[in-house]
């Protein structure tokens, strides 16, 4: 494997991944929510016969179909980065990584880029209904197409379903159903499928508000914050729910970087939740990084115990537990322990490809069948990421991007229920236009929501660093072996082209919020 | 539902569908070849938005073709994923710079506020259209003329030049199958354009344009089947697993596999049909030959480049590290997995046929256009 490797070449990797993810972020959220709402109007326009609600569907596909193309663009790079930057990667978790990606462009991108083309071209072509079938699935394949790229990165934050071949120097997929309805698959898919729903909630509300700040497009307006407001109440409180169940899973499966999101250092009983916090570095030190303290915090005494193991008296490990180790609590290895385990892994993968240079095929069958043995899974391979550390503390991840980003998100998430609930509230009594104060706290809740949605992304990717694939592979042994130049030019090429297409994309798209719907004349 | 198969079966199976959907994407890079007579093929505007259009309706099914075709050549040959991703780096990186360009320049060109301008976005789609189909038939033709890659026992790729993949278009056997990929996307972009547009003047340049692209493809494509059937091929030895080089090896792939020798002729006699009733008798059904006839030749070319022992990835530098359908493949768990899925494939084919069929219409006019709601 990669022993030496450039660390300024893993840096940039990681640098261009983060951009080209960061970007495609910033337009997928809003398809997925865009896509429901834009077709729970056109079922009313198809129910009640009203050309407004024809008008309405419309104006909202236009933003739509500016929001689309730029997502399909960023799209596709994220796909062919996985070979061009992260090859190492691509070998020995292809078997399993490629076939969600394949299966997503089969199942959900043609359906998507089909139906989409009815639903521009379509009207006055196609019969309503058919129209209307076209827009459901529109919504439908922009979903499924989250599920099979979430049930890929679901993988790497837990590998299952898979057994090491030494042979090939790969992990082999045994189990498809263990990857599809992998827990954290689940989680993630409901999580951010309703966090997409709710930011093209708020994104609706807030450009309504500014119509109703203008006076301008009442009736439209009106009408798009109660679909929205609904819509987004109920996806909230789905957000919430699937968070949570999100959090304990990662209790689990991630425990480094569910206990960084919290700046959870002493494991304990009775482990408080931090509600809100500012952390500074401590005088303290694990290895070489910093132990980070509290400047302030809030915290809900007892919950984070409840919350992982049901009940106050539970033991919730913290990041000293989980890198030193821990034998009186509970029983957690300490990451030098995993190290030493990883390493024999590695020296055994290693022994077996010498006995079959040497033609030493008992040993090689030998060894290929520890590989198999359940024991030497559980207990040895499994850390066989861990052989690529350098030292224990490598395997923290950044603690304060992981905690700021997490709070940030739940605290506006919270945020976002208030303002879907007020919105619904305040049109049902026909009192939204006199609280001008919310129209304005919507439409500055736009930018909110995309932080809020990007924090979900920093700490799912961020929290899980060192790994690319958790406990198995780090991004230094995953990263394909070019220059660091090659990828620093293509990183400066992406970055000045995303910047000019996004500065474009909200160019156009505030052009056409100022222009507003089709008047009733233009309307065929 | 269970399916007996075998492992060598599934690999074959696999190598059938990358093939057909490679043959698919060039025949669909007619929306790139009509992108590339963007400067040169209209005389107004009205000309250039007819020509946009009509293939603006069509854009995404290509770029979904590609990205499909990456994600099940990343499922089913992982290795060579890996290898050719992470070893041709620029070659990739610039094939993937010309696609993002394409993707937003037809939904922005024309709307206002677009802080680029119309021509900038214009541009983007020559690029694409010149540039796409060029390097992609360049990086297929490396699948014949081989790159200079070698795999450690851990099967981690290293290139053994700095130039990452540029240094395919050193190769004239490259180049030559690069510029036959793209006159033959120009084509069909040419007769995708004669059937969809009703304009007498922009058809009458159109027939006029597909006689010089015609020839300059057929000049390159003759070149490229001369030399490529010339060439030595690399041969995997059933007996050792060793690569080693044959003679005449493609040439000797067709012969013994007729079936895709029938179907590589039947592709280029189909080609040709169509050009030929295009540019002798003006007729605007071409692109029902072409079309058919390009899927036809280019999965010929895929299943001369995989099957009967070939390596389907080979490597100059270090023979030994060729991909193979056999060694580059993933699990038989995998292909099988996938297989199944496979099968919704006639599905999604009579779903696009049905929604093409449904918003296609009436031939594209000035004055449809006019009264076209969503124009690019």
């Amino acid at each position: 494997m990669i022993e030496n490797v450039d660390l300024s070449l893993v840096d940039w990797s990681r640098a261009q991944f983060a951009l080209t993810a960061i970007y495609h972020w910033f337009f997928v959220p809003l398809t997925l929510g865009l896509s429901f709402i834009i077709a729970i109007m056109e079922t009313l326009y198809v129910k009640t016969g009203n050309e407004e609600w024809k008008r309405t569907t419309k104006f909202w596909m236009t933003l739509f179909g500016i929001n689309f193309a730029i997502g399909v663009a960023t799209g596709i790079i994220l796909e062919f980065e996985f070979g061009t930057n992260w090859s190492n990667y691509s070998w020995f978790v292809g078997d399993i990584f490629g076939a969600p990606l394949a299966i997503e462009g089969i199942l959900a991108f043609f359906l998507e880029s089909t139906f989409v083309a009815v639903m521009f071209f379509g009207w006055n072509k196609v019969s309503k209904r058919f129209h209307l079938i076209s827009t459901w699935l529109v919504a439908v394949g922009a979903s499924l197409s989250a599920l099979w790229i979430l049930v890929a990165n679901a993988w790497m934050q837990n590998p299952v379903g898979m057994v090491f071949n030494p042979e090939t120097a790969r992990n082999e997929m045994i189990n498809f159903w263990a990857v599809l309805f992998n827990p954290v698959a689940v989680d993630k898919f409901m999580h951010t499928i309703t966090s997409g729903f709710l930011l093209g909630s708020i994104f609706v509300i807030g450009v309504s508000s500014f119509y109703l700040l203008k006076k301008r497009e009442e009736w439209l307006a009106k009408r798009s914050i109660l679909i929205a407001g609904i819509f987004g109440f109920l996806s909230s409180l789905t957000v919430v729910l699937t968070g949570d169940l999100s959090a304990r899973t990662l209790a689990e499966v991630q425990p480094v970087k569910f206990a960084a999101f919290e700046a959870h250092y002493e494991g304990k009983r009775n482990a408080g939740l931090v509600a809100f916090g500012l952390l500074k570095d401590s005088e303290e030190k694990i290895g070489e990084k910093n132990v980070k303290d509290f400047v302030m915090k809030i915290e809900i005494p007892g919950f984070l115990s409840i919350m992982t193991g049901g009940d106050k008296n539970s033991f919730v490990p913290g990041i000293k537990d989980l890198i030193l180790g821990n034998s009186e609590d509970v029983q957690i290895l300490s990451v030098e322990e995993k190290m030493e385990r990883g390493r024999y892994a590695r020296d055994l993968l290693n022994e077996y490809k010498e006995a079959k240079k040497d033609k030493d095929v008992i040993r090689a069958d030998e060894i290929k069948n520890i590989f198999l043995e359940k024991d030497f899974i559980n207990d040895y391979f499994r850390f066989f990421g861990y052989a690529f550390l350098r030292s224990p503390e490598d395997a923290i991840p950044n603690v304060s991007i992981a905690f700021y980003s997490f709070h940030l998100m739940v605290i506006l998430g919270f945020f976002f229920i208030v303002i879907c609930a007020l919105s619904v509230f305040l049109v049902l009594k026909d009192k939204i236009q006199k609280n001008r104060w919310f129209l304005w706290l919507a439409l500055f809740s736009i930018p909110l929501v995309y932080i809020a949605s990007e924090s979900g992304w920093v700490l799912a990717e961020m929290g899980r660093q060192p790994w690319i694939i958790q406990d198995l592979m780090p991004v230094s042994a995953a990263v394909s072996q070019i220059s660091a130049g090659s990828v620093i030019t293509t990183f400066i090429l992406f970055a000045v082209l995303f910047t000019a297409l996004l500065v474009a994309e909200i160019s156009i798209m505030l052009k056409q919020i100022r222009l507003g719907p089709k008047h009733k004349e233009d309307i065929k | 539902m269970t399916i007996m198969v075998s492992y060598l079966f599934l690999q074959h199976y696999w190598w059938l569908i990358i093939s057909l959907l490679a043959g698919l994407l060039v025949f669909l890079m007619f929306v790139q070849g009509g992108q590339s007579f963007i400067f040169s093929l209209s005389e107004n505007e009205s000309q250039k938005t007819m020509i946009i259009n009509a293939l603006g309706k069509k854009w995404g099914f290509t770029f979904t073709t590609l990205v499909t075709f990456g994600g099940a050549f990343f499922a089913s040959f992982p290795l060579f994923y890996a290898s050719s991703f992470g070893g041709a780096y620029w070659l990739w990186m610039t094939i993937l710079f010309s696609f993002v360009i394409q993707a937003v320049a037809y939904e922005y060109r024309s709307k206002p506020s677009n802080v680029f301008g119309k021509k900038t976005f214009d541009v983007f789609l020559f690029i694409n259209g010149a540039l796409g189909p060029f390097l992609i038939g360049t990086v297929v033709a490396t699948f014949f003329s081989g790159s200079e890659f070698s795999l450690n026992e851990m099967n981690q790729v290293s290139w053994a030049n700095r130039w990452h993949g540029l240094e395919a278009l050193t190769d004239a056997r490259n180049v030559s199958l690069g510029l036959a990929v793209l006159f033959l996307t120009r084509m069909n972009g040419l007769l995708y354009l004669i059937n969809r547009i009703d304009d007498e003047d922009l058809n009458s340049r159109s027939f006029k344009k597909l006689i010089s692209n015609t020839v300059f493809f057929l000049a390159f494509f003759i070149f490229f089947l001369i030399t490529l059937f010339m060439a030595e091929g690399y041969q995997v030895d059933n007996n050792s697993g060793s690569i080693v080089t044959e003679k005449f090896k493609y040439f000797n792939n067709l012969l013994e596999m007729p079936l895709v020798l029938i179907i590589f002729l039947l592709g280029i006699l189909a080609v040709l049909y169509g050009a030929g009733i295009s540019v002798f008798r003006h007729s605007t059904k071409g692109i029902w030959f072409t079309g058919p006839g390009t899927i036809m030749t280019v999965l010929a070319l895929f299943l001369i480049a995989g099957f009967n022992n070939t390596a389907f990835y080979p490597s100059s530098f270090d023979p030994g590290s060729s991909l193979t359908i056999r060694n580059a493949s993933s699990s038989f768990f995998t292909l099988n997995t996938m297989m199944y899925f496979s099968f919704i494939i006639p599905f999604v084919i009579a779903y696009i046929w049905f929604a093409w069929k449904g918003i296609s219409g009436k031939k594209i006019t000035g004055t449809v256009m006019k009264k076209s709601e969503h124009i690019y």
